[in-house]
């Protein structure tokens, strides 16, 4: 049973840094600044180290949202069911939902409905989740909208050649800080499920830190995910919101990486896919004539705000069925028919394929692209 | 108190200071870097190398000196930054 819950987390892990790729990458690999598949490896191998960085978000998921009381493994892997669908659904849509808010709405939904909402740390959740959620994309779409703005008023008597040329360097840079803020924040997301998991069955002590192999098989799964790459919503971020320049490039990145590393630092496990976002809208209002699509923008927040409720509703079903049918053989069906769900959104992505050869065609409105696109230089 | 207060506007002052005042050292490095007869930036003859062209260096020796400066600042910056929050999220252990 404990091992059944450990590998859905893992495949949650997995599905994280699949879904995810696009917030460190996607403005690199639209500015053409790195090779689609240079990125992903890259980000990947950032994602492992930055797992290991901080380990104040894990701290924050394994006690500070639910009474670890109450927790069950059923619990758990019902919650991270509830994770899983709404992150694959999100991938299928290429909308960049936050993996985050997947998780942690999954994982009380399944304890309300267990052992109803008095178990859910409210004001945890409030304090260290929504509000976080709220202030970090307008955070980021500041500090970005000052650093665009800085970065090409002091370029702005080079020339054009060398300032492209220059900031993809400085892209570099700061996407790869990007990868490792993103294993310190959402790496850690897991493991704080795996400890509650283990808190829960009794290995550890209540209020344990992550043990060591839990961390590694964490960042093992992320940067594997991360490898993988979600194509889609790496082409929603590039090319769907604003049109990016690889100055703008590096500004938002570069807050992105300062508004995760920081939050992480502080325990807040904040959604990285918000703050890329609120990055990217941030370089399009810092600099001049610059647009930014805002019906792409509004689609984004539609799905985040409906991220923790309906993560929360698939991850209370999960958990009324598994209880319903009880013990280990109940959180076995669940996951059957996790498997069976993600097989069939897999098998509707192939109809609007995108990958790394088409991931960054022109933007015509959806997120396939409308006509076989030309394959960028890998 | 629900909203750390604290928190968040040291998120945004070290935000705005890592997130966007490194990337303009970084640009200013690049702009220094650029001065020199190469690029035609500050050229003292007629090299105008088009405004196409994506050579960095421009050749100017102090422009070279204060883009590794600039350069050494971001990089140190990040690495001392990398180290804070490594020392954050690992307090030691309470036995």
């Amino acid at each position: 049973m404990l091992v059944l819950v450990v590998i859905t987390a893992l495949c949650f892990d997995f599905t994280n840094g699949f879904h995810d790729t696009g917030n460190a990458m996607a403005t690199s690999i639209a500015t053409g600044a790195l090779g689609p598949r240079t990125a992903v490896a890259i980000s990947g191998a950032l994602n492992f180290v930055g797992a290991f960085l901080s380990l104040a978000v894990a701290a924050t998921i394994a006690s500070g949202l639910v009474d670890t009381k109450v927790v069950t493994l059923t619990v758990v892997a019902a919650g991270l069911a509830g994770g899983i669908i709404w992150n694959l659904v999100t991938w299928l849509f290429g909308i960049p939902s936050s993996s985050s808010h997947a998780l942690i709405g999954g994982v009380i939904g399944s304890v309300m409905a267990a052992s109803g909402g008095s178990a859910v740390l409210w004001k945890g959740l409030v304090s260290k989740v929504v509000l976080p959620a709220v202030f970090s994309p307008i955070i980021a779409a500041l500090v970005a909208a000052a650093g665009t703005y800085l970065l090409y008023r002091i370029s702005r008597s080079m020339t054009e050649g060398a300032r492209k040329h220059g900031f993809r360097i400085g892209q570099i840079g700061s996407a790869c800080m990007v990868s490792l803020a993103h294993g310190t924040n959402d790496a850690q997301k897991t493991m704080g499920v795996i400890t509650l998991a283990l808190i829960a069955n009794g290995t550890l002590a209540a209020k344990s830190n992550a043990p060591i192999w839990v961390i590694v098989c964490c960042a093992l799964a992320i940067s594997l995910g991360t490898y993988i790459g979600g194509w889609r919503v790496i082409r929603t971020l590039g090319k769907g919101l604003v049109e990016i320049e690889s100055p703008q490039g590096m500004a938002a990145e570069s807050a992105s990486a300062a508004v995760i590393l920081l939050s992480s630092s502080f325990g807040y496990s904040l959604s990285t896919t918000h703050v890329a976002t609120g990055s990217i809208i941030g370089t399009g209002l810092g600099k001049k004539g610059a647009k930014v699509r805002w019906n792409v923008a509004g689609r984004m927040a539609t799905a985040w705000i409906f991220t923790l409720p309906s993560a929360a509703i698939v991850g209370a079903a999960a958990e009324a069925l598994a209880h319903g049918i009880g013990g280990t053989l109940g959180v076995v069906v669940d996951l059957i028919l996790l498997a069976a769900l993600a097989g069939f959104i897999y098998y509707r992505s192939r109809g609007s394929k995108v990958d790394h050869n088409n991931v960054n065609a022109e933007w015509t409105g959806g997120v396939a692209p409308s006509e076989p696109a030309e394959p960028v230089a890998a | 108190m629900w909203i750390n207060l604290s928190a968040l506007w040291k998120i945004v002052v070290f935000g705005l200071i890592a997130g966007a005042g490194l990337p303009a050292i970084f640009a200013g490095g690049l702009y220094a870097l650029s001065w020199g007869p190469r690029t035609g930036k500050l050229a003292t003859a007629g090299a105008d190398a088009g405004d196409d062209s994506d050579v960095l260096v421009g050749g100017n020796v102090l422009g070279m000196v204060l883009a590794a400066i600039a350069f050494l600042i971001v990089l140190a910056a990040i690495g001392w930054g990398i180290y804070e929050v490594y020392q954050i999220g690992h307090p030691p252990v309470k036995k």
